[in-house]
């Protein structure tokens, strides 16, 4: 039974570093066996939290893992001789370790042993006492942990140990935390001077805790100098909260604006050069998400640098897809702009079948980078996630790349160009037709990396395209056809607007109020927020 | 009515098959017994019924997009809206055969804890009242959507979008609980239309003879406004608008006339197709379906009428077949019906010989 | 012939993007008038025509037609139903409806929906149809569809369709923009014979044409006139010259 005989021996060697570790001498052993003296109060539902507290008051260089197990329910004694021991499983029987000195003590049944029960108000003093252990943490991580620990019930010897602490600590986040600790401590039991400091050099602190307690001052009726100290605090905190709450809105206003310009981008080319809408737009986002799974599949070794092979992959497949696209159809239908639009609605009937029939019509599962997980804490009540941040920063770089690529380079001038006047740009040799391909391509492309960055923040299926012709549409419509900086501003405006509707009307009333809000404004200003004006812009 | 189909060969030939099968195959149906060959199903009956809505609903379309240019993506929503006037109708009926047996209320409502009937429920007890709905809900949105758009003179894909923005806007909207249709499951479980059982023979028998009934008055109505100077008008504002406009005529009421005709004609559509299907239901405004009615017509051929006829029966008919024997691949034939129609059969299986149409 | 004026711009202006496309314009024409407006591209003649029909609204100034009506008030159609014609620069007549289809839509009368479709032409009108097609030589081609027409007859259905609307004023952009000679000339006397019973304005870059027309000529120059009298004077102007054949 190697497997067996492995666990004892990490099990003994656990228990050795802790405790056998350092010391041998004549009092620490005497300590050690401190847990086999206090087993009857163990035993004893009454006596067992002195018990704890007596066991944490001690010296034992055990007492930690005793605390540990006991939370684990590894804690147990032996019927036989009343000994405390740790024990592991191993099938139907148990291994055991005594834990007074570590030492093996062989496998027996179930029957043998007895648990050591503990309920849920023991689990929170267990976890305090466990805390107050591990405020001295060589890892400011981990003090910091401990100290939240502790915060959640803050009694005389949690603040004993803070305040120890407290005055050998060098880490600045984990001294103010444990000063923000001491504050708290004072708000629950200092005396009325106390919690008016306290008050005052907590300061615009965001955290629940902080809130809840100063609610609870505002609201004493009896020290009314405290009552208003608190509730003014109160209410710059409050006031903070709003504004950071505000503040997060915005920012999930400027997220999905963000993924709505994205989306809207390759087809504001298209639609400003070639006058075409490919309905087929939402496609190629479809694409480029499920491009972004077949690289993590093709290589599940690099999740962590897929979407960086996934980018130019996705480019790749779908400016191909546009250019065959636009070989085969487009450039039949030239000057029939509605046709247009029914052809390329078919082609996008056909790409989501082909999805379905070769992939599968249920959703793809495509993961998340370490790196783009997690949040971004800029206060207790103000948090970004990472992924988000990343899309609307990589959203700003599409459109200064485009930009560029328009503005400063011989292909933008001739897609400018043609997009102004196709005869002219012809008689000065640019070839249209080849001009056409690329600028389609290209759009497609850009939808393609659009979809990368949305297989990140939404589900990858067949169908998921379809939703954002209608929405794309409507920001290269609002932002002006032709421009790209409205496109970006449309785009952002109405994210933005989405999500401040959301919270009054919710989230499917808001998309139709924001819906019904653009056929309004079209039909206001068909030339959407800049318009190119003059005598030919209407003909 | 003769004099409206003079010249209009196409009309002739489908308007006459339509009236004689308004005529036999009822008969077929009621007067032989199941096993003969000849034997017409109630089923089938009422297939051919739900395809000559969609027929209506094809004219509809061929009347804003074949004469007016607007091509539409979103007369779904008229049809959608004729269809709920008619289901609520048929829901009221109920009375207090619903599964809470609740005189006063729909089981949806009775489900969502509702205490009284909204106010837009009131009088729809009453046929009448339901049959002014079918009519003027439909033309209403329409007046509106037109009123907005061709004032401010909205064309071209622009129009398109917005139009399917529209229905896209009533999808969401009707999906919602609260807003009192349902919801997601709509309409259903209907048991009587004007006191008839709705599963029986003889009632499925009357719906598909009104179905074709109005699909012969409708053809009628469009021929006599596509015939008139208006419909002349109509034809000279889709090929040249600001001409139209500089002889004095002003575009945008005769481009709201058309639209509210056709909204209407549309929304009578849904009304006889829910009886049929038993069924109303948020799908009915899915921009599909109101993209998928545009290729009826583009495959029979725009601004003929009888090609909308055509191709809305013919395409439906391969729908039924193409989804039973390959169910895979009717997206695919679909889409590429889309694709080829539009690159070689620019005129609809209607218009190999006619090149007057340029839109 | 009345020399009342019948159409009347005072000091009108319009930018577009920053650019004056008119630039404080004085414009008059007398009733039954001819006139010829010419000037290089971009001098704003096809703007002026969009403001005085309702299709572009100037940002400062005024334009009267008749004496009393104020044209900045009314819309594209109402001004056609005054009795202002406008011919395009590009032949735009309904392709898809015959000859006869087209002078029809074009004649005067009540232009509702609900008119329209209630009713046909009535004998007036019918007439009417024959003597326009007879003047614009299209008479034995009324049942022909549009497209099929030749380019300088589809300029011709086009002014006839201004005739019918039995318009005071008619304004004509370029009308023999790539004409023949022969089909020029029959324009040519087409428009003279025009004018008296009404008035006809003509924007022209062809220069033989305009004189053959032998009227009154204003030459516009960056949205303002520049000169204004008949071909020769105009022709040996200085500042005329100078925009011409450039410094």
């Amino acid at each position: 039974m190697p497997i067996k005989i492995l666990k004892q021996l990490i099990l003994v060697g656990m228990v050795l570093i802790v405790g056998v570790g350092h010391s041998a001498s004549a009092d620490q052993s005497q300590a050690n066996q401190l847990i086999d003296t206090l087993a009857a109060q163990l035993k004893d539902r009454k006596t067992l939290p002195s018990a704890i507290d007596e066991i944490a008051a001690s010296d034992a260089s055990q007492k930690r893992v005793w605390l540990e197990s006991l939370l684990n329910g590894r804690l147990y004694q032996r019927k036989s001789d009343q000994k405390m021991v740790l024990v592991e499983k191993s099938g139907s029987n148990f291994l055991l370790i005594s834990a007074a000195d570590g030492s093996s003590l062989g496998e027996v049944g179930k029957r043998e042993v007895s648990k050591i029960k503990i309920n849920n108000s023991l689990r929170a003093k267990l976890r305090g006492a466990i805390s107050a252990m591990s405020i001295q943490d060589p890892d400011p991580q981990a003090r910091l942990a401990a100290i939240e620990q502790m915060m959640q019930s803050l009694g005389e010897p949690e603040i004993a140990a803070i305040n120890q602490q407290l005055e050998i600590e060098s880490d600045d986040k984990v001294k103010s935390l444990l000063a923000l600790a001491n504050q708290i401590h004072a708000l629950d039991h200092g005396s009325s001077e106390e919690k008016q400091d306290a008050i005052e050099s907590i300061g615009l602190n965001t955290r629940d805790d902080v809130v809840q307690r100063l609610q609870v001052l505002a609201l004493s009726e009896d020290d009314t100098v405290l009552a208003e100290k608190a509730s003014t605090a109160l209410d710059k905190i409050l006031q903070r909260i709003s504004l950071f709450e505000k503040i997060e809105t915005l920012f999930f206003g400027l997220s999905l604006g963000s993924v709505l310009a994205m989306a809207a981008i390759g087809l504001a080319i298209t639609f400003g050069v070639m006058g075409v809408i490919n309905m087929a737009h939402g496609e190629m986002i479809m694409l480029g998400a499920y491009s972004t799974w077949f690289i993590q599949q093709a290589f599940p070794g690099i999740i962590e640098y897929s979407l960086i092979v996934a980018l130019p992959f996705a480019f790749a497949v779908t400016f191909m897809v546009g250019v065959l696209i636009e070989y085969l159809v487009i450039r039949h239908l030239y000057g029939r702009p509605l046709e247009t639009l029914l052809a390329t609605f078919g082609i996008s009937l056909i790409l989501q079948q082909a999805v379905r029939t070769g992939i599968s019509s249920q959703n793809v599962p495509v993961s998340n980078p370490a790196w783009l997980s997690g949040q971004w804490m800029i206060d207790p009540a103000l948090s970004i996630a990472v992924n988000r941040m990343v899309i609307f920063l990589f959203c700003i770089f599409v459109f200064v790349a485009l930009t560029w690529l328009l503005r400063k380079t011989f292909f933008g001038l001739k897609v400018r160009a043609v997009s102004q006047n196709r005869q002219m740009a012809r008689a000065m040799g640019a070839k249209s037709s080849r001009i056409d391909s690329m600028t389609f391509g290209l759009g497609a492309g850009i939808a393609g990396v659009a979809g990368v960055a949305l297989s990140q923040l939404t589900n990858v299926g067949p169908n998921m395209g379809q939703s954002y012709i209608v929405d794309s549409f409507m920001v290269v419509v609002f932002g002006g056809v032709g421009n790209l900086w409205g496109t970006l501003l449309a785009g952002l405006s109405l994210g933005v607007a989405n999500k401040l509707l959301e919270p009054w009307v919710g989230a499917v009333l808001a998309k139709i109020a924001v819906l019904v809000f653009i056929i309004f404004f079209i039909q206001r200003y068909p030339r959407g927020l800049f318009p190119q004006r003059g005598r030919a812009a209407g003909d | 009515m003769m004099s409206l189909l003079r010249g209009d060969r196409g009309g002739q030939v489908v308007l006459s098959i339509l009236l004689a099968a308004t005529i036999v195959l009822p008969l077929l149906n009621l007067t032989l017994p199941e096993l003969h060959p000849l034997h017409v199903s109630t089923y089938q009956l009422n297939l051919f019924g739900k395809y000559l809505c969609y027929a209506l609903l094809a004219m509809s379309v061929d009347l804003v997009w074949g004469y007016m240019g607007f091509l539409t993506l979103g007369h779904g929503a008229f049809f959608g809206l004729g269809g709920y006037a008619m289901g609520m109708y048929l829901m009221r009926q109920v009375g207090d055969r619903g599964v809470y047996g609740n005189a006063e209320l729909p089981d949806f409502m009775v489900f969502l804890d509702w205490q009284e009937l909204p106010w837009f429920w009131w009088g729809f007890d009453h046929f009448p009242v339901a049959l002014i709905a079918i009519f003027l809900v439909p033309g209403l949105l329409a007046f509106l959507f037109g009123w907005f758009a061709f004032r401010s003179r909205v064309n071209g894909v622009y129009l398109s979008i917005i139009s399917q923005a529209m229905t896209y806007a009533l999808m969401l909207t009707f999906f919602r609980n609260e807003f009192g249709f349902g919801g997601n499951n709509g309409l259903t479980d209907f048991k009587d239309i004007l006191g008839f059982s709705i599963n029986a023979q003889g009632t499925r028998v009357g719906l598909f003879i009104a179905s074709s009934l109005a699909v012969i008055a409708s053809y009628l109505l469009c021929r006599a406004i596509v015939k008139s100077r208006a419909g002349r008008v109509v034809v000279a504002i889709r090929d040249e608008e600001n001409r139209a406009r500089f002889l004095g005529y002003r575009v945008e009421s005769y481009q709201l006339f058309v639209l509210v005709v056709s909204a209407m004609i549309a929304g009578v559509a849904g009304a006889l197709y829910v009886p049929q299907v038993g069924i109303i239901n948020p799908g009915e405004f899915s921009p599909l379906n109101s993209i998928e009615i545009v290729i009826w017509v583009a495959i029979g051929g725009r601004a003929t009428l009888y090609g909308a006829v055509v191709g809305a029966l013919l395409i439906s008919f391969s729908k039924s077949w193409f989804t039973a024997v390959f169910p895979e691949y009717w997206i695919f034939a679909l889409g590429a019906l889309f694709v080829l129609s539009t690159l070689y059969l620019p005129y609809g299986v209607a218009g190999f010989k006619r090149n007057r149409v340029t839109v | 012939m009345s020399n009342e004026t019948l159409l009347y711009m005072d000091s009108v202006s319009v930018s577009f993007d920053g650019f004056k496309a008119i630039n404080d314009l004085d414009f008059y024409v007398a009733e039954g008038e001819l006139r010829c407006v010419i000037g290089p591209n971009g001098a704003g003649k096809t703007t002026m025509m969009d403001i005085i029909t309702g299709k572009t609204r100037p940002d400062t100034g005024s334009v009267t037609f008749a004496q009393d009506i104020d044209l900045l008030k009314l819309s594209e159609p109402e001004v056609a139903q005054i009795g202002i014609g406008r011919k395009f620069q590009k032949p735009t007549v309904f392709e898809a409806l015959s000859v006869f289809e087209n002078l029809e839509l074009a004649a005067a009368g009540d232009r509702s929906p609900m008119a329209t479709l209630r009713f046909g032409l009535n004998a007036d009108q019918r007439g009417r149809v024959d003597e326009v097609a007879y003047i614009i030589g299209l008479s034995d081609r009324l049942n022909d569809a549009a497209q099929v027409l030749s380019h300088g007859q589809k300029q011709w259905l086009e002014i006839g369709m201004l005739l019918m609307q039995k318009p005071r004023l008619l304004l004509i952009d370029e009308p023999v923009a790539g004409m023949t000679h022969q089909e020029m000339d029959k324009t040519g006397q087409l428009l003279s014979d025009l004018a008296g019973e009404h008035t006809v304005v003509v924007v022209e870059h062809d220069m033989d044409f305009v004189r053959s027309l032998n009227s009154r000529v204003t030459v516009l120059h960056q949205g303002r006139v520049l000169a204004e009298g008949d071909m020769r004077s105009v022709q040996n102007n200085r500042e005329v010259v100078k925009v011409y054949l450039g410094e």
